[in-house]
């Protein structure tokens, strides 16, 4: 945090707006969502127990702090994760976290045979 | 695929540290058997489509292991270390250096705690020598294409502003 002091860059307020739009579990998990591609309003909706209507405000706000954008694409208008918002770090983290998971995904594969047996196993654990 | 399960890290902006937290469906006697066994270690701690071999694993305390995994254009990537504290099923204290940067060395710390229905925790604080050291670790996996969804965002990351 000590290295540039009192210095309040643009970046600063943006990283801040990000944050503040970032501090609701739901927006969070559409955010999740993206990452792993593009998707529509509806798409987006679908996973969730709330109305599209929801969905689409939660949308506003984090188009608004510049984390996703929506191409204008007239009759789909899917939203866009824009990673550089975050900062490298976040996508950085993000990346970590999906091989981390695949690598204790192989474990629980491991794991599940009773007695881990020291044997090759055949699950194919897709990503 | 049911993902009853997902692993959290965390990494605060500015701190030389990663912390991972996941849970499992075995005890932790089973878990902590699976990252000291090498036989068992060597058949999840790669990616499918790289070889993992184990050059030596001495999983006791002042002991020291070595691996190395093999992609299919025949890259080799070497890693070691020393076991600094093995206190079985509940915690592993580690050194490990990734060899293509060598002098670079994280200290793991991986607590595990039985919790109710056989099921266990596995929490592992890493310490970087430095920031930096944290963030090049963190970013090396970026390019080497295993998450094909995450291409897209390389591109990105690669587009200064993009």
């Amino acid at each position: 945090m000590g290295d540039t002091a009192v210095e309040t860059t643009a970046d600063e307020d943006r990283l801040n707006r990000a944050f503040a739009a970032l501090s609701d579990p739901l927006r969070r998990k559409l955010v999740a969502r993206l990452a792993r591609g593009d998707a529509t309003v509806n798409e987006l909706a679908a996973p969730f127990a709330v109305t599209v209507q929801a969905v689409s405000r939660h949308l506003k706000v984090l188009e608004d702090a510049g984390l996703i954008t929506r191409s204008r694409d007239a009759q789909r208008r899917p939203c866009h994760l824009e990673p550089t918002a975050f900062g490298p770090l976040a996508a950085w983290i993000d990346d970590y976290r999906i091989r981390t998971e695949e690598k204790y995904q192989r474990l629980d594969a491991l794991l599940s045979h009773q007695g881990v047996a020291a044997q090759d196993t055949e699950e194919g654990i897709q990503p | 695929m049911t993902a009853t399960k997902t692993s959290t890290v965390t990494a605060e902006p500015g701190l030389p540290f990663v912390d991972v937290v996941r849970t499992f469906d075995a005890s932790a006697e089973r878990v902590y058997r699976a990252h000291t066994d090498a036989e068992i270690f060597a058949q999840w701690i790669g990616p499918r489509k790289y070889a993992t071999s184990i050059d030596h694993f001495d999983a006791r305390t002042g002991g020291s292991y070595r691996f190395s995994q093999s992609d299919t254009e025949g890259n080799q990537y070497g890693f070691h270390g020393s076991f600094h504290e093995l206190t079985s099923p509940t915690r592993m204290v580690q050194t490990f250096e990734f060899e293509g940067a060598p002098g670079h060395v994280s200290l793991d710390t991986a607590v595990l705690e039985d919790l109710p229905d056989g099921r266990c925790r596995l929490t592992v604080h890493s310490t970087f020598q430095a920031v930096e050291d944290r963030d090049a670790m963190l970013q090396a996996g970026m390019t080497d294409g295993m998450n094909e969804g995450y291409e897209r965002l390389d591109e990105l990351l690669a587009h200064d502003g993009a």
